[in-house]
């Protein structure tokens, strides 16, 4: 980890700007947002270390995010990155705005459009298989949600990639645990979750997906896997990081209200506050 | 060249030498299959180029996705299975993961219409026509013979955007055509005045021999092989309609929203003549033989020649 209080104050930064970004919008997705704050802080910071210069590179390593719906923490962590002006995140949803409801193909940063569930995973292994045929050694890492895994397209990308050994292909499951008629165990079971995986052909490990250092082992546990894809359940919380937003399934898909905004800012104001003090 | 010596091929057939042809030619070819690569005639490129072959098993919407991941990273994927299962099983695929990001993938469907025979209902694909052409930035091409399916396929993997190929199981003669192939371009088979069938796949040369007879009862039907239902060769469709002033279409597909209909579309606003849409009518298809299937769902030559005569008689009054 190169500089671990950096990521966490960023991370701090990041779930502001997506509340800001929603509560302006009007409407959007707010828990699944904010439970991937760390995951996509991680990847894009730490393991695919993506630059705007590089990003047309053939060899780059690619970034899907499958649950599109969570596009407003892609956009501030891609704007953050220099893909595309900061200004431009207060137009999201917004007619004419590059940053649509959910990710179109086009914008920088953005490798796939993507917002109908379970896609995501299969055009990663298009993406995976055609770095074998021209050797890159580029990885391709796709982001799903909980709920998205009820989608049985997913499970035939699950075969599709063991049965080839796609060892390029890593995904992540963002395991909030909350879809949105409520918690998916009541939604689908998902019991066995993680052998479910292993039982497809997958190497398959957990980490609390919002410890950066937990994020670092569970991918240096996969990294150098020569026959397996790789998946990380990464356990998280739905709304992390506002207290009245976590873990609450009507905040699936509800922006902030100015109020809400106020007290939301407040609490990571404190946050950062007390990140600051360390 | 494709070898036309037998004087017949299916359209699959014109499609897997097609293929075979592109794997020597771009290196950047890839052959993605969902467990009918024999069937469609993909397997000619899997002996010949293993390493940009992917089975994806009995699993359409990866297969169709993949083929996208693929173009991402500048392949020319060729995604391949029945019809019936390459435009409505994986639908949403296509129109979220290609059409909408414009991706260039080609999408082949063979086995389309009736024509597959005794397989039946499930597998005899009725709706494609109407499933693609739907979608914004989707080129809708149904090869007439085998040597259209030939060319559509090599051009094909040089356009922009995806295309979307409907090929058919059984033999079918070649035709003599008169200009290049070239995908959007109709072709006008056979010169007439006194109406216009606009046909595509198997149809095509149906409605060839149909005007032969026709002729005999003094009726010059002009024959246009309307290939790439999408986009739609707006000219040689006006002109036709302003100079015969009477429109048949013939197509192997449902009669609601095919060819036949992006016709009536353009004529309906710019040319309006009398018409009728030959195709399949609220109904599923069933087990038969071909021939047996074409007479029917009234597909037989007969059924143009009789369709023609009364759009003739409409035309007068």
């Amino acid at each position: 980890m190169r500089d671990l209080l950096k990521l966490k104050k960023k991370a701090v930064e990041i779930r502001k700007d997506v509340l800001m970004m929603l509560e302006k919008a009007g409407s959007g997705h707010t828990g699944g947002s904010l439970s991937l704050v760390e995951i996509l802080l991680y990847l894009y910071h730490e393991k695919m270390a993506l630059k705007c210069e590089t990003f047309k590179c053939r060899e780059r390593d690619k970034l899907i995010l499958s649950k599109g719906h969570a596009c407003p923490v892609l956009y501030a962590v891609l704007s953050d990155l220099g893909f595309f002006p900061r200004e431009e995140l207060w137009t999201l949803r917004k007619l004419g705005s590059r940053l649509q409801g959910h990710p179109q193909f086009g914008l920088p940063g953005v490798e796939i459009s993507s917002g109908s569930l379970g896609q995501g995973r299969s055009v990663a292994i298009g993406f995976a298989f055609a770095d074998r045929i021209d050797r890159t050694g580029a990885k391709t890492y796709c982001i799903m949600g909980d709920g998205e895994t009820n989608e049985g397209q997913v499970w035939e990308a699950a075969m599709t990639a063991a049965h080839h050994k796609l060892d390029n292909l890593c995904a992540i499951v963002d395991f909030n645990k909350l879809q949105i008629d409520g918690f998916c165990c009541e939604v689908k079971e998902m019991a066995n979750y993680r052998k479910r995986w292993e039982d497809f052909g997958w190497l398959a490990v957990e980490a609390d997906g919002h410890d950066f250092i937990e994020l670092e082992r569970a991918f240096d546990k996969i990294s150098g896997e020569k026959e397996r894809p790789q998946i990380v359940i990464a356990h998280t919380v739905k709304g992390k990081g506002v207290s009245f937003i976590e873990n609450k399934a009507e905040w699936h898909g509800v922006a902030p209200k100015k109020a809400d905004l106020e007290k939301a800012l407040a609490e990571l104001d404190a946050a950062a506050k007390e990140l600051s003090r360390v | 060249m494709l070898d036309k010596s037998k004087g017949k091929m299916s359209t699959r057939d014109g499609f897997g030498k097609a293929l075979l042809a592109l794997g020597a030619a771009d290196k950047n070819v890839v052959v993605l299959s969902a467990d009918l690569t024999e069937s469609v005639r993909a397997h000619w490129f899997r002996e010949k180029y293993p390493d940009r072959f992917i089975n994806h098993g009995v699993a359409e919407q990866d297969m169709i996705c993949a083929a996208a991941g693929l173009a991402l990273s500048g392949k020319v994927p060729f995604a391949c299975t029945f019809g019936a299962f390459a435009s409505g099983r994986a639908w949403d695929q296509i129109r979220v993961s290609v059409a909408y990001m414009n991706l260039n993938v080609n999408i082949v469907g063979s086995h389309g219409g009736i024509s597959v025979g005794e397989d039946g209902a499930t597998h005899q694909a009725l709706e494609e026509i109407a499933l693609m052409r739907v979608l914004p930035h989707m080129t809708v091409v149904v090869p007439a013979d085998g040597e259209e399916a030939y060319l559509a396929t090599m051009q094909a993997a040089k356009l922009n955007g995806p295309v979307y190929l409907r090929l058919g199981r059984s033999d079918v003669p070649f035709l003599n055509r008169r200009s290049d192939f070239v995908i959007g371009k109709a072709e006008t088979l056979v010169d007439g005045n006194d109406v216009t069938i606009v046909a595509c796949g198997h149809m095509v040369y149906k409605s060839v021999n149909a005007a032969k007879k026709l002729k005999e009862k003094n009726i010059n039907a002009r024959i246009i092989d309307l290939h790439t239902p999408k986009p739609l060769d707006k000219e040689v469709i006006l002109k036709a309609a302003r100079e015969t002033g009477a429109v048949l279409t013939v197509e192997e597909h449902a009669a609601a929203c095919g060819m036949g209909s992006a016709v009536a579309e353009l004529l309906v606003e710019e040319c309006p003549v009398p018409m009728y849409l030959m195709g399949i009518r609220e109904h599923f298809g069933v087990s038969g033989t071909p021939d047996e299937l074409y007479k029917y769902f009234k597909l037989t030559e007969e059924d143009i020649i009789r369709e023609a005569e009364a759009l003739v008689r409409r035309k007068k009054r």
